[in-house]
């Protein structure tokens, strides 16, 4: 009895032993495990934001007077614009169509004598309407900077401004609303994606294809040590590169991280499964490595990237959409990253997604296990 | 000399398409991903789960809940009755954000001083909840226009109108759609070329294929064309879609927004045959196509604009092809662009092309492993 148990650990020993082998004859899979997270982290996390600062914007007054340049000062000193006058309209909008600015604020000649009358006098705001979202940013800061003029004159004026209800508004979590924030947890939930398939994407699919597998299973490993040994060799490889991106998240970009480190640490382990699990899935079915490898580029970047919740908000998405975005494993770990960062242990959130997560993990490596064995027949 | 292009560009195809899941790949995931994608990928608020917590409770107040109620986007979950409900709800993302309306709101607003209107959001995705903040001010500030009209209070002395050019209602799917065309552009034609040489090595008829007489150009030509021509081909497709399913609307110039294709094509089958051809394995092969591809497509200006990076990052943009193609669709779809506003995003794409084909070219010769 101990006999057979003790061969069985050699025979897992040994495994592991010639995955590592093989892992050091082709560094590429190094390369994916500690190069990728790496690169593809210090990259975006400095490059990527969203929100926007300097929004180039003309200005154009069409009788330039105390008031005008009153109002347009305060656009000016406002860091979210880097405004420049521009002499006429017809100018402007030559300026808006090709790109070099994104607004224009136009104020017309009869502005300084609206001012003064009952009704009041508009203000034009033109956007370029293309990227909505930097639109509405640009609205609802020009909007600001209008809302802070009018208290001001009122002021200087001696008046009280007639605001009926004033909103007042305290964001949760992220009090400075800095994007990167969001953002970079959530690239190292895409990045952990891509890596952990992309390590075992080709792996099974090399075996059967080189014919390698064939001369394993006439020794007497079975399947499941097999399976054991690529799951044990590619998890050690892939938690390296975890913790890189959560060192670099933490370190390097200055992510407040509010929840327990090993909370994260457990649960990154338990999404690793899960990708990995993923990529054996596609190994094993594809069967050669050219269609396994096809299959990880169109399967695993773009869903993760687009149907995870990393940027956009999966509840505003028609319910089909919905249904499809549980069978992306990011979309688990996006949630759970983004609440351990930037929330904290918040069990009602972690448990629900590290359910799921596991069952996904068990469902593609029963997956694998099955279909592995089916084909010994 | 043409025949034995020919047979080359055939065996090429079939190397492609003999494979029947091979076949599947190419041609049923980019269409189900773009209609999948195409809802998936805008920043409109369509539901924003809420909690009310309403101290004041009066007929003034319930006015102004009326006007979230009845705001298609707002979508109430829970009322609250004591602040300690907050944090749990919040905290578990079954709300977004909390409208609290004090217990002097009413009273204030009659006795004509400004009445706070609190709102408490959930920051983790800072973007989602700076567009729920529009959307919240955009209602409390029409609510201030009826409340002033109503009791005779003296308008402001200046209003903001504004306008939006080529987008009129800010839809921000008319945005994405467009890029996602480029973007599924780019994945098909990495499909077909990143693994293409690096299976041949693999193989080992790579080196048989060297010693033919054909020359490394033809042999270049002959991967090169199937990625292009499937390219141009599942480009035309998705353009469909985007104007037929999703009504984009597509102002300008086809034959511009073709050129735009074909040079787009040219420089990702150039980068990916570049890729290819320096792998000697497939698993190299294949890291080298997401070291390539995820960059391209994250600082693309697809999602985050470009004008937000530091300018370090703004310049490594410039080898992107996409970035230059997301430009020409979206100016081409709808503010109805042509030529003449195009040719500065046409070279830069036609150059990286060059580059890296003559890079492929040399490497298939002179690439020791």
């Amino acid at each position: 009895m101990n006999n057979i148990r003790g061969g069985a650990r050699m025979r897992l020993t040994a495994l592991v032993r010639k995955e590592f082998l093989q892992i050091r004859r082709d560094p590429s899979s190094i390369a994916i495990a500690f190069l990728m997270p790496f690169f593809l982290l210090v990259l975006f996390g400095f490059g990527v934001s969203l929100d926007a600062d300097h929004l180039p914007v003309a200005l154009v007054a069409e009788s330039p007077s105390l008031d005008t340049a009153d109002f347009l000062a305060s656009l000016e000193g406002s860091h979210y614009f880097a405004a420049h006058y521009a002499r006429t309209m017809h100018e402007a909008e030559q300026d808006l169509r090709s790109g070099k600015i994104n607004a224009i604020v136009h104020l017309r000649a009869n502005f300084a004598a609206g001012l003064r009358q009952n009704d009041g006098t508009p203000i034009q705001l033109i956007v370029n309407g293309v990227d909505a979202n930097t639109a509405r940013l640009t609205q609802g800061y020009v909007q600001g900077v209008w809302a802070n003029w009018l208290a001001r004159r009122a002021q200087s004026r001696g008046q009280e401004l007639q605001m009926p209800v004033q909103l007042v508004q305290r964001v949760w979590y992220n009090s400075e609303v800095k994007s990167r924030n969001f953002l970079v947890p959530g690239l190292v939930a895409i990045i952990m994606t891509l890596i952990g398939t992309l390590l075992t994407a080709l792996v099974m699919a090399r075996e059967w294809e080189r014919g390698t597998m064939e001369a394993l299973l006439v020794t007497p490993v079975t399947m499941t040590e097999i399976l054991l040994g690529k799951i044990i060799a590619y998890f050690t490889l892939g938690t390296g590169g975890m913790l890189l991106s959560v060192g670099l998240a933490v370190w390097l970009f200055d992510v407040p991280l509010r929840g327990s480190f090993w909370l994260l640490l457990a649960c990154s382990s338990l999404f690793l499964l899960a990708a990995l699990g993923m990529g054996l899935t596609i190994s094993t079915l594809a069967r050669n490595q050219f269609v396994a490898g096809q299959v990880a580029i169109i399967g695993t970047f773009l869903p993760a990237f687009l149907l995870s919740g990393f940027i956009f908000d999966i509840d505003s998405m028609p319910s089909v959409v919905q249904f499809i975005t549980h069978f992306i494993v990011a979309r688990y770990f996006v949630s759970i990253v983004q609440t351990l960062f930037m929330a904290g242990n918040v069990w009602s959130v972690v448990l629900p997604n590290v359910l799921a997560l596991a069952l996904l993990a068990a469902l593609f490596m029963g997956i694998t296990w099955k279909k592995s064995r089916k084909r010994l027949e | 000399m043409l025949i034995r292009l020919l047979a080359l560009i055939r065996k090429e195809f079939l190397a492609l398409l003999k494979d029947p899941k091979s076949r599947m790949v190419l041609i049923v995931p980019p269409l189900i991903q773009l209609l999948v994608f195409g809802y998936a990928a805008t920043f409109d608020l369509k539901q924003i789960p809420y909690a009310l917590y309403n101290e004041d409770n009066s007929a003034i107040s319930r006015e102004l809940v009326a006007a979230f109620d009845g705001a298609p986007a707002f979508h109430r979950v829970r009322t609250l009755q004591a602040e300690s409900e907050i944090t749990p709800l919040l905290d578990s993302r079954k709300i977004l954000l909390v409208v609290h309306i004090g217990q002097h709101f009413s009273a204030d607003l009659l006795s004509g001083r400004s009445a706070p209107l609190q709102v408490i959001i959930d920051g983790r995705n800072s973007n989602t909840a700076m567009i729920a903040l529009n959307y919240v001010s955009d209602i409390v500030q029409t609510y201030n226009t009826k409340w002033s009209a109503a009791h005779g209070l003296s308008a402001p002395p200046a209003r903001l109108e504004s306008r939006a050019w080529f987008n009129p209602n800010l839809e921000s799917s008319w945005f994405f759609i467009p890029g996602i065309v480029g973007m599924l552009t780019l994945v098909t034609t990495m499909l077909v070329t990143a693994l293409t040489v690096a299976r041949e090595r693999e193989q080992g008829t790579f080196d048989q294929l060297l010693v033919t007489p054909f020359q490394p150009a033809e042999i270049l030509l002959g991967k090169a064309l199937p990625g292009f021509i499937i390219g141009i081909l599942q480009g035309t497709l998705i353009l469909l879609i985007a104007t037929l399913w999703f009504h984009v609307p597509l102002l300008g110039s086809l034959p511009a927004l073709y050129t735009g294709l074909a040079l787009f094509l040219l420089s990702s089958v150039g980068a990916g045959l570049l890729i290819s051809s320096l792998a000697v394995t497939q698993q190299q092969g294949l890291l080298g196509a997401f070291l390539f591809m995820v960059p391209a497509v994250i600082l693309s200006g697809f999602s985050t604009p470009i004008a937000n990076m530091p300018q370090l990052v703004q310049t490594i943009t410039l080898i992107d092809p996409l970035r230059y193609f997301l430009v020409i669709l979206r100016k081409v779809f709808l503010e109805g662009a042509g030529f003449d506003v195009l040719l500065n995003q046409l070279w830069p794409m036609a150059l990286i092309g060059l580059v890296t084909l003559s890079l492929a070219n040399w490497l298939f010769r002179n690439r020791m492993y």
